[in-house]
């Protein structure tokens, strides 16, 4: 009893500070910790530079700082955020998929001709992402079967989409059914002048279901012992086999639901659209903070990625000066930095 | 005999050449002129040397990129590298007094490739030295490389008059085109360089285990940047003959996919992107095998943009004939008929 008083009974005034300061230390130290995980660390510096962005943007240009601002960014960038969702699970396991772009402008070439051919959106929509999921099938299937690595499976498959939409047809095809043409010009109001479009909603909700599916069932916790090595995995008897190729068939459905996305913005198919953007798509889930090797990384994470690149595309707008191609060497000396860090941060832990 | 026919069979360089065979016959019947090769204005013409000239670039590539998957590395951002040497090259010619002097674009070529080599070390920094896995390392350059050629065109596209210039694309030289002259003698000097000395086993030993070859004396940095800026010395050649062929950088379009075509060559001549072993020769035999994939496609009359179409085909069927489980199964079967024919034997 005595023993236990004795401390706060020789100096009063002494502990609290003497405790406080190992105290607030360790909570730094934690938080420092955070910072330099793997884990964490490049999501939050993500998010910082995120908001530093906006802070400048704001500062420069007038009427930057406005909510429409914002939320133009996932308006403009809902289908981008919905491929990055895809490629998040495939990088989580250690994979990389090359063909989303191909597949989102071979699924607008489909959704543009069938619907000039007279079928109905309440088809064409399905029947995409039925064909563009078999697509991810295949390809899982020839890396998981054949061994084939996933870069070279991945670029056979976009080989085919990009030829596919070729022989759909070799010029732009436009879309007048009044659904889709409903779904591009509808704004829903969010109050104080800003709106959203309904592909902003669909994709939060496929960002809201890729949380899930990652945080809290079987399929996603084998998604990351995947990425973490796939040899535990399978000496701890996860279904190796069945997920590898699911991520696959992710990324095949959120590729072709991208496309009928971007439809929705377009309002056309047109066989060279969206070259490059498995670039800007596995650039967004890189600066999100998900390793390449594998194993670490959230959606969240990716979907700020993808807002990073909107917001920097924004501000070169804004600037008006600066032309279009700074934005590709923007986002090429960003990836350099995040992948240094990322690499930083693993050494370290090691 | 059959011992023969099972090292032919067996040899890496055998499905590739039964390919190029194939799309051979193809061609020969679908136009039976195909082999002939006539001689106009003192240089050769025909089909073939319309497939050697066209396919000069992507073999220019693949060299390089070979030695590069040799080392269990892989170089994506070749087609950028290639757009900035062409962008370079022309952006001097332009700027100069008089661009028909082949002074001027002796000078220009070789500004090209120097701004290259820089862009290859580079790579070799990423890959060798801070040790980042070679498709993300030159994934950066692949996509900061356009926009940096977009920014020395200005997004314009650069047209030249420059004759000298024209040449390396477009020319003869003792009857052969230009382009195919250059390839020639650069796969010949790659193959020399690597083949003739232990340069090339070195390449394969730190494509096998860069550790181990780090600690039994070889020096796998080194190595890793010479192949990173050698296969960007290659980019920029093959920049420069697309520029010049069409006599225009356009910083969107010269190169745009070769980077794949190069891997594809690669890998249909038998280099396995697990490095550690790699075939001049295959590759090659593989870019002949692309390009010769193009013409079929016209001379047969498909629309030649559904090409790629046909390369995805390619790149499957080669993939799963060289993934391991074929060969296993491939295995069990000739051993089971063996077995059979044993069996037999002892019967009668």
């Amino acid at each position: 009893m005595t023993a236990t008083l004795e401390p706060t009974s020789v100096a009063p005034g002494g502990p609290d500070r003497q405790d406080g300061k190992p105290a607030v230390a360790a909570r730094l130290r934690s938080a420092l910790r955070v910072l330099i995980s793997p884990k964490y660390g490049p999501v939050l510096i993500t998010l910082a530079l995120f908001v530093l962005l906006f802070i400048v943007g704001g500062v420069r240009y007038t009427n930057f700082f406005s909510a429409q601002v914002l939320l133009n960014l996932f308006v403009d960038n809902a289908y981008l955020i919905v491929l990055a969702v895809g490629m998040t699970f495939v990088i989580l396991t250690g994979g990389i998929d090359l063909s989303v772009g191909a597949v989102v402008a071979l699924s607008g070439m489909i959704a543009a001709s069938l619907l000039q051919a007279g079928w109905g959106p309440e088809v064409v929509i399905p029947l995409i992402l039925v064909l563009t999921s078999v697509l991810g099938l295949l390809v899982g299937l020839m890396i998981h079967v054949f061994d084939v690595q996933p870069f070279i499976a991945t670029l056979a498959a976009m080989f085919l989409a990009r030829g596919l939409c070729y022989v759909i047809s070799q010029s732009s095809i436009s879309i007048t059914d009044p659904t889709f043409v409903q779904l591009a010009v509808t704004r829903i109001p969010l109050g104080g002048g800003a709106s959203i479009t309904p592909s902003v909603i669909i994709a939060v909700v496929v960002v809201a279901i890729a949380v899930w599916v990652l945080h809290r069932t079987r399929f996603g916790r084998t998604v990351y012992a995947l990425g973490g090595s796939e040899q535990s995995g399978m000496l701890m008897g996860l279904p190796v086999a069945r997920t590898k190729v699911l991520v696959y068939v992710v990324s095949g459905f959120c590729s072709g639901l991208a496309g009928v996305l971007f439809t929705f913005y377009t309002l056309s198919g047109y066989p060279l659209t969206a070259i490059g953007t498995e670039l800007d798509a596995i650039a967004a889930v890189v600066i999100g903070g998900t390793l390449l090797t594998g194993g670490y990384g959230f959606v969240l994470g990716s979907v700020l990625g993808v807002l990073v690149l909107g917001l920097i595309q924004t501000i070169i707008s804004f600037e008006g000066t600066l032309s279009s191609w700074w934005t590709k060497i923007f986002i090429g000396a960003l990836l350099l930095v995040f992948i240094i860090l990322q690499r930083v941060l693993t050494t370290r832990r090691r | 005999m059959s011992a023969l026919l099972a090292r032919i069979v067996g040899s890496r360089l055998f499905w590739p050449i039964v390919m190029l065979f194939v799309l051979f016959v193809v061609n020969l019947i679908a136009f039976p002129g195909f082999f002939s090769i006539t001689i106009k204005d003192g240089h050769l013409f025909g089909s073939l040397i319309d497939i050697l000239r066209n396919g000069a670039p992507t073999l220019i590539i693949a060299v390089g990129m070979t030695l590069v998957i040799a080392t269990r590395g892989i170089d994506l951002s070749v087609g950028a590298v290639a757009a900035i040497s062409g962008a370079v090259a022309c952006a001097i010619i332009l700027g100069s007094p008089n661009p028909g002097s082949p002074a001027t674009v002796a000078v220009a070529v070789l500004v090209a490739i120097g701004i290259s080599l820089v862009l290859g070390v580079w790579n070799g920094f990423l890959v060798a030295v801070l040790g980042i896995q070679p498709i993300i390392a030159t994934l950066i350059l692949m996509t900061a490389g356009r926009g940096v050629a977009m920014l020395i065109t200005e997004g314009q596209i650069l047209t030249v008059n420059s004759p000298p210039f024209k040449m390396l694309g477009s020319g003869f030289w003792l009857g052969l085109p230009v382009a195919v002259i250059i390839a020639a003698v650069l796969f010949a000097a790659a193959a020399l360089l690597t083949r003739r000395t232990a340069l090339g086993m070195l390449i394969e030993s730190v494509g096998i285990n860069p550790e181990a070859s780090r600690q039994a004396g070889v020096r796998a940095r080194g190595l890793l940047f010479g192949v990173y800026t050698f296969c960007a010395f290659c980019a920029a050649i093959a920049g420069v003959i697309l520029t010049a062929n069409t006599a225009a950088a356009d910083a969107n379009n010269t190169g745009l996919f070769i980077e794949l075509d190069a891997i594809l060559a690669v890998v249909i001549g038998g280099t396995s992107l697990a490095g550690g072993r790699y075939s001049l020769a295959g590759t090659l035999v593989g870019a002949l095998v692309i390009q010769t994939l193009v013409t079929t496609v016209y001379t047969v009359g498909i629309p030649p943009i559904a090409t790629m179409v046909f390369k995805a085909a390619v790149v499957t069927i080669v993939c799963i004939l060289q993934s391991p489980r074929t060969n296993q199964a491939l295995g069990s079967f000739r051993r089971s008929l063996a077995v059979r024919a044993g069996k037999g034997a002892a019967a009668s």
